[in-house]
């Protein structure tokens, strides 16, 4: 793309380094602004069922177990048994050793099997290290791949080593022969950049690289997505398009808990990127809980009463 | 087929206020009939309803509203202690943030303005004026405007229709603050919030004649500003009239300050943070429909970067959402009258006319009530009359600059200088450009800001004299000990 992967680190710095700046006051004020948004009735109603359909359910526990899983893989297809018109989620996300487990649980379904991968969530480790775990998911037949990016490389300037690993995972995500490819998310892990000058600057270096996806965080760190990050990296893709004419997704993570959060995020999608981007093709929620107070919200714009907790299957 | 967010009507209720059928004069304490019994009505701008009939105040009236404001300074304001003023302020401020949601309302319906805008900016602000002057009411020797600082005595104050609450409280707070009473005169088109003001001030216990509020039209105003028991006269409205009222006031001992037109400024460098700069820039313009003194109806953006920022522009303004006030999701609200409608209108077909290209998003605008869409002028240059006239409405000029030294030239190639805006991200630029602008508010990667700690005021033929902040006192206090 644009000739930077022969560029030297130098000249894919001084193009980063070249993208207009953010004002923190100005991004803040105005995610403050689209918050204020008010989604009633029938557009709310779209935007809560849109919003389960973009769900990443994820489980990311050292203790997780096949049971965990299959339990997760069962309520993504069935969010609701008291309604069977809810819609699936989009995906279930787990560590790469579940890919299996998931891929049988959800057969044919239809809901992707995301693994996050590259020695997730630090990225501390060797480049061999992640191309081998990242084969090990795909091989395990994951559609998509959520890797992270080496963070440490980035800070310390080194863009072209980030560019070259989610170059090198690009190419260990494709699939021989006609079998689709994994779809690979790149996560910028926002919390540690710390700057909204650095995410737009790894926003471009991702994309640059060939994300499909641009994703905020891993939920291990803090503060992990949040609205100004997440309007800055849908201006990211917004302005990609226009140069290049391809589409590239966006996925926030971590934190979003609450349906109002939820269609915040939605109003910001279709405000900031367009509403081309309103659909799980190119937007994601990774998140575990939000998927019940979505489903409780539900209920209530069904039945016109507010449940409760118990109403709600916790897997 | 992609999905349409659409944003189902999320109006907020109208039942929170009560309009009265009609309203009489505040006067002393209390709601009275004018002299000759005559009324005017006001409406809904987005829909022409008429919401209630107001009294118009003849000569006879000031007379009677000045003579109850200076019986209340000589009996009781001027002898309270500035912590006992303070109280009545605090008191005040609290009230308001209270029945906020009474007054957005109100204020919505009856100047067009979008709900958020009411709710969100007007209101608080207001409140937060009497707040800070609240403050000041016992600690005014120790403002730095010398050691014995005394009050005026009666001050009239004309305000206009754009932010009526608003500017009743820039106007009024500062005044009782620092010992004055005051006679108000709302602007015609706008009376209701102000009348509704007038029911806090019963309230809050406030003395009779310390506010005074008469309502009516030009010769209401004028009524005010000839006579001869005010001590001060305070003005915000057109650059006109406020030319007329320094002509009436001269030679008298009436002290005057005075905030008027404005064509300011909003200057984008090529290294400006883009995304930020177009949200200044939207704000800069169609906040409050472009009713603003202060708007930055001039955008000057360097021309490396011109075709950029005005295709973003413009496709941010595909989202602005412009229709019913009281919408919760309106960005864009109605215009105030159907005069200033007919003013936009004319000085849009000057635009055109003088070979500047126009251009609006698509929006639907409601059938009844007074409305224009959004509009931008590009390919302005400064004769155009576009770039030199307050068009005082949602319509933007962009004009282009090469360098530092053409933007600050052309910034200031205007008979006003009331602000003007910097976006860069290089803080040395900003101080740079700031120093050489001649606007009262610089604004920094940032616009349309209002705090009541930040003095405002213009220069040129802006106005003279500043409302907020510590400077904003003196303009009611005697502070040589001449008066």
């Amino acid at each position: 793309m644009l000739g930077v992967a022969s560029l030297t680190n130098k000249a894919l710095r001084t193009w980063l380094h070249g993208l207009p700046g953010v004002d923190q006051v100005g991004i803040e004020a105005r995610a403050a602004a689209l918050a204020t948004r008010s989604i009633k009735t029938t557009s709310k109603s779209w935007a809560i069922d849109t919003a389960i359909g973009m769900i990443d359910l994820t489980t990311l526990e050292g203790a997780d177990t096949p049971g965990k899983v299959r339990s997760l893989c069962a309520k993504a297809q069935l969010p609701d048994p008291s309604d069977l018109g809810t819609p699936q989620v989009a995906a279930v996300c787990v560590y790469g050793d579940m890919v299996g487990i998931a891929k049988e649980a959800l057969g044919s379904s239809g809901i992707h099997v995301a693994a996050v991968a590259t020695a997730f969530p630090s990225g501390r480790a060797s480049l061999a290290v992640k191309l081998a775990d990242t084969k090990d998911a795909v091989k395990a037949g994951a559609d998509e791949i959520d890797m992270v990016i080496d963070r440490g490389a980035f800070l310390s300037g080194d863009y072209r080593l980030v560019f070259d690993q989610i170059a090198a995972v690009k190419e260990v995500c494709a699939r021989p022969g006609d079998a689709p490819d994994a779809h690979l998310k790149v996560i910028l892990e926002t919390g540690e950049l710390a700057t909204y000058d650095n995410v737009r600057r790894a926003s471009w270096l991702a994309m640059l690289a060939g994300a499909d996806f641009i994703k905020t965080s891993t939920g291990k760190v803090q503060p992990a997505a949040t609205m100004p990050v997440t309007l800055l990296m849908l201006e990211a893709v917004r302005d990609w398009r226009e140069l290049t004419g391809e589409m590239v997704g966006v996925k926030p993570a971590g934190g979003i808990r609450t349906s109002k959060d939820a269609l915040r995020y939605l109003v910001m999608v279709s405000e900031i990127a367009g509403d081309d981007w309103l659909s799980p093709d190119w937007f994601r929620f990774g998140a575990s809980s939000l998927l019940t107070d979505l489903l409780l919200q539900r209920q209530k714009l069904r039945t016109g009463a507010y449940s409760g907790a118990d109403y709600v299957t916790i897997d | 087929m992609t999905p349409r967010f659409e944003y189902a009507p999320a109006p907020e209720s109208r039942s929170v206020v009560d309009i009265a059928s009609s309203y009489g004069l505040f006067i002393g304490g209390e709601f009275v009939d004018p002299a000759d019994g005559k009324s005017f009505k006001t409406i809904n701008p987005a829909t022409e309803e008429k919401l209630a009939d107001v009294s118009e105040a003849n000569a006879a009236d000031v007379d009677k509203a000045v003579r109850a404001a200076r019986r209340a300074y000589d009996r009781t304001w001027s002898r309270l202690s500035g912590a006992e003023r303070g109280k009545y302020l605090f008191r005040i401020a609290r009230i308001m943030a209270e029945r906020a949601r009474e007054f957005a309302v109100l204020e919505t319906l009856d100047n067009g303005k979008p709900i958020k805008e009411s709710r969100d900016v007007d209101v608080p602000t207001a409140a937060a004026h009497f707040f800070y002057h609240a403050g000041w009411a016992d600690k005014l020797d120790y403002a730095g405007l010398g050691p014995n600082p005394r009050s005026l005595g009666v001050v009239g104050q004309v305000i206009p229709w754009n932010f009526p609450l608003l500017m009743l409280a820039w106007k009024i707070a500062p005044a009782l603050a620092t010992g004055n009473t005051v006679v108000l005169k709302p602007a015609e088109t706008t009376p209701l919030t102000a009348l509704l003001f007038a029911d806090v001030c019963r309230q809050a216990d406030l003395p009779p004649g310390v506010v005074n509020i008469v309502t009516g039209a030009g010769a209401t105003g004028q009524a005010l500003i000839e006579h001869p028991d005010i001590d001060k006269i305070a003005f915000t409205g057109s650059t006109g009239v406020g030319k007329s009222i320094a002509r009436t006031i001269a030679g008298t001992r009436k002290r005057l300050s005075l905030e008027l037109g404005g064509k300011a400024a909003n200057i984008v460098f090529d290294d400006a943070p883009v995304d930020q700069a177009v949200e200044g820039i939207v704000n800069g313009i169609f906040f409050n429909q472009g009713h603003v003194c202060c708007a930055g109806s001039r955008l000057l953006v360097q021309e490396s970067v011109a075709d950029d920022v005005i295709h973003r522009l413009q496709r941010r303004l595909q989202t602005l959402r412009v229709g019913d006030p009281l919408d919760k999701n309106t960005d864009v609200g109605a215009i105030n009258s159907a005069a200033q409608l007919a003013r936009i209108t004319e000085l849009v077909k000057a635009g055109e006319a003088e070979g500047a290209q126009r251009w609006s998003p698509e929006c639907t605008l409601p059938e009844r009530g007074y409305w224009f869409a959004p509009t931008v002028f590009t390919g302005v240059s400064q004769s155009h009359r576009i770039a030199q006239e307050e068009i005082f409405g949602p319509v933007l000029s962009v004009l282009t600059f090469r360098t530092p030294d053409e933007a600050v030239a052309k910034a200031n190639n205007t008979p006003y200088g009331l602000s003007a805006g910097i976006w860069t991200d290089k803080g040395s630029r900003i101080l740079a450009i700031a120093d050489r602008l001649r606007a009262g508010v610089v604004w920094a990667n940032t616009f349309n800001r209002f705090d009541p700690t930040s003095p405002f005021g213009g220069y040129k033929e802006s106005g003279y004299g500043r409302e907020g902040g510590r400077q904003g006192l003196a303009a009611y206090l005697d502070t040589e000990g001449t008066h």
